[in-house]
């Protein structure tokens, strides 16, 4: 298995944090929620070197958990992310600035008490890539490259607006030099209008400095635009994941078929907008169901389905599903 | 900037209080160019001056304007040299105070785990009981003069600070600006200096002004009761007391002057700080 970034067996459990009342009350009988959260369990990928993996999946699947985690920010419960071989994080601190991350909302993501510049200049300035003579040319030249103004480097965060914000995150996170970037639902919170202006530039700036991404998005267009690959997630699991063509074309795994049909479409034939929701809700990750997590939302589920969990086909192979009765092979 | 300045002038009380401020300040740092006498120099005071009544033309040759004291000292120059101390002991306190809370409160906030459980529960023991008894003992034990007065007002103080820099550090560190500095990876160091810290001393400054004119209070209180400092060197609490066993006397001037100084200064310094808390409690913004 090879490949730039590496995920093996990634977990990550949240244990709730119970004061000395809690725990008493808990031992009492009261209702206090003690159990775990698994909001990923057993992860594994790679993403290839230039390649981008869409991760898709719906609020409270773990995406971006498991991003958090890729991106060296979060310690997995177990399991690892190596880059080229080497741990992204080592005793609960990231080791590398190999790999850099877009966050979703570029509101909360600047910090508001620094310009611009100092925002952007800050971590190659710690880590010794760019001179203290050399950044206000630096700062201008990556505001250049993501559309700003070079004048703007001395103004505050609140004098932007979203989409703008949103290009000063994407200049700092580059302005390290990584070969890899997390985009965390980096369009999510963003006008309709600036999404595609921001999506472009993500586009450009991929092909301009050969990055290898893991975009993270709930939105399946979006995915779809900017993915080689696609990883959908169900309840803190990878349950397909293929060529995002193939993935999309043909959906495997019933979950996949489900979240595609359930996106709104405008039909030309009939003028009706038709889109079937998925049915059911989402399982508590506190006590996800026994067997396959999708089954009791599944319409092909059987009882093998309720016992017996499907496991991902070994994530080296180009396409994977988990699930015990598939959608037929697409035609190759 | 100008648009705080702005928003801040258009309350006028707290204009006023502000410029209240300003001039108090103002003439305690220049009370040794204002004030007719050195009411420290016990060799320049005469009995013969002693509880003359305000306008009274003392041995010195010019009028005492607010009378003077037992001892025959200049009661205005007595409260410029008074005003100059207790500000001292506010500001110094509140300083230190300000910042051994704010170091607990943000190391609590970080740190997590036992440390956040010890230091935050002492913090909450210690707000549960008044500050002026604890004031009281340690100056008690730890004897009077101004470190030991300093030692005791910060001590009855920090914990408020602690309080106030724990919860706006802890609810910073959620932030995604926080985290994108970890993701960078910047230093913990960097982290809390330049990214958590600036964004809690907004509060902190707030409740530091309001604890100034606690301690001035504290500190004239513990003075009243005989516990503050020296008599020599008298501050606006202990000429209060000093007066105040001629209050029944008539000679009510020995006492109230100072009073009055005392309580402009802490209602001023209040109300500067109520307008900075509404300023930047976004709640309260229209």
């Amino acid at each position: 298995m090879t490949g730039l970034v590496v995920a093996e067996g990634l977990t990550r459990r949240f244990d709730p944090r119970l004061s000395l009342g809690d725990r008493i009350a808990a031992l009492l009988g009261a209702a206090v929620e003690t159990r775990p959260v698994r909001a990923v369990t057993d992860v594994s990928f790679v993403v290839r070197q230039g390649e981008t993996l869409g991760l898709v999946g719906e609020s409270g699947c773990g995406k971006s958990t498991l991003g958090r985690m890729v991106a060296g920010i979060l310690p997995p419960t177990s399991g690892t992310v190596r880059i080229g071989g080497a741990p992204v994080m080592r005793g609960g601190r990231k080791t590398t600035t190999r790999i850099q991350t877009v966050f979703q909302d570029p509101f909360a993501s600047l910090n508001p008490r620094r310009r611009i510049g100092k925002i952007i200049s800050e971590g190659p300035l710690a880590h010794g890539l760019v001179t203290r003579a050399r950044v206000p040319a630096f700062v201008a030249e990556w505001l250049a490259r993501v559309g700003l103004d070079p004048a703007v480097a001395t103004r505050f965060p609140h004098q932007f607006s979203g989409g703008q914000r949103q290009r000063v995150a994407i200049a700092r996170a580059l302005a390290m030099k990584p070969d890899i970037l997390v985009c965390d639902e980096p369009v999510a919170s963003l006008d309709v209008s600036i999404q595609a202006q921001i999506l472009n530039l993500f586009l450009e700036l991929r092909e301009a400095l050969g990055l290898t991404c893991l975009f993270i998005s709930h939105d399946l267009s979006v995915v779809r635009h900017v993915s080689h690959r696609v990883a959908i997630m169900y309840l803190g699991r990878i349950v397909e994941v293929g060529p995002a063509a193939q993935v999309y074309a043909a959906p495997r795994h019933p979950y996949t078929r489900a979240l595609l049909d359930s996106v709104p479409r405008l039909r030309l034939d009939d003028a009706a907008v038709s889109f079937r929701p998925i049915a059911g809700e989402l399982p508590s990750p506190l006590a996800p169901p026994p067997g396959c997590a999708f089954h009791p939302r599944c319409p092909r589920a059987s009882e093998r389905c309720r016992r017996e969990r499907p496991e991902l086909a070994a994530s080296a192979e180009e396409a994977a599903v988990a699930c015990h009765h598939p959608h037929e092979d697409p035609v190759a | 900037m100008s648009g705080f300045w702005r928003e801040y002038a258009e309350n006028r009380i707290a204009l006023l209080a502000l410029l209240v401020v300003a001039v108090l300040v103002g003439a305690a740092l220049g009370a040794p160019w204002i004030a007719p006498q050195d009411p420290y120099d016990l060799a320049g005071l005469d009995l013969m001056d002693a509880r003359r009544p305000p306008g009274h033309v003392g041995s010195g040759g010019y009028v005492h304007l607010l009378g003077t004291d037992a001892q025959g000292r200049d009661l205005f120059s007595a409260i410029l040299y008074g005003l100059r101390i207790s500000l001292q002991m506010g500001l110094v306190a509140g300083a230190v105070a300000m910042s051994i809370g704010a170091l607990l409160g943000i190391l609590a906030a970080q740190a997590g785990g036992w440390v956040e459980t010890a230091i935050m529960r002492v913090v909450d023991l210690q707000l549960s009981f008044p500050a002026i008894l604890l004031a009281l003992v340690l100056v008690a034990v730890l004897g009077q003069g101004k470190t030991q007065l300093v030692i005791a007002l910060v001590a009855a103080q920090y914990a408020y600070f602690a309080r106030t820099a724990y919860g706006a550090a802890s609810a910073e560190r959620r932030k995604d600006y926080v985290e994108a500095a970890a993701a960078t990876p910047l230093s913990t160091a960097r982290i809390v200096l330049r990214h958590v810290l600036p964004n809690v001393m907004p509060p902190l400054i707030v409740v530091g002004t309001v604890q100034v004119a606690n301690a001035i209070s504290l500190e004239a209180t513990l003075s009243f009761l005989g516990l503050g400092l020296p008599p020599t060197e008298p501050s606006l609490g202990m000429l209060i007391a000093n007066g105040f066993q001629y209050m029944m006397s008539g000679r009510t001037w020995i006492s109230v002057y100072p009073g009055i100084a005392l309580i402009v200064l802490i209602i001023a310094i209040n109300l500067v700080g109520d307008q900075l808390r509404d300023q930047t409690n976004p709640r309260l913004r229209r």
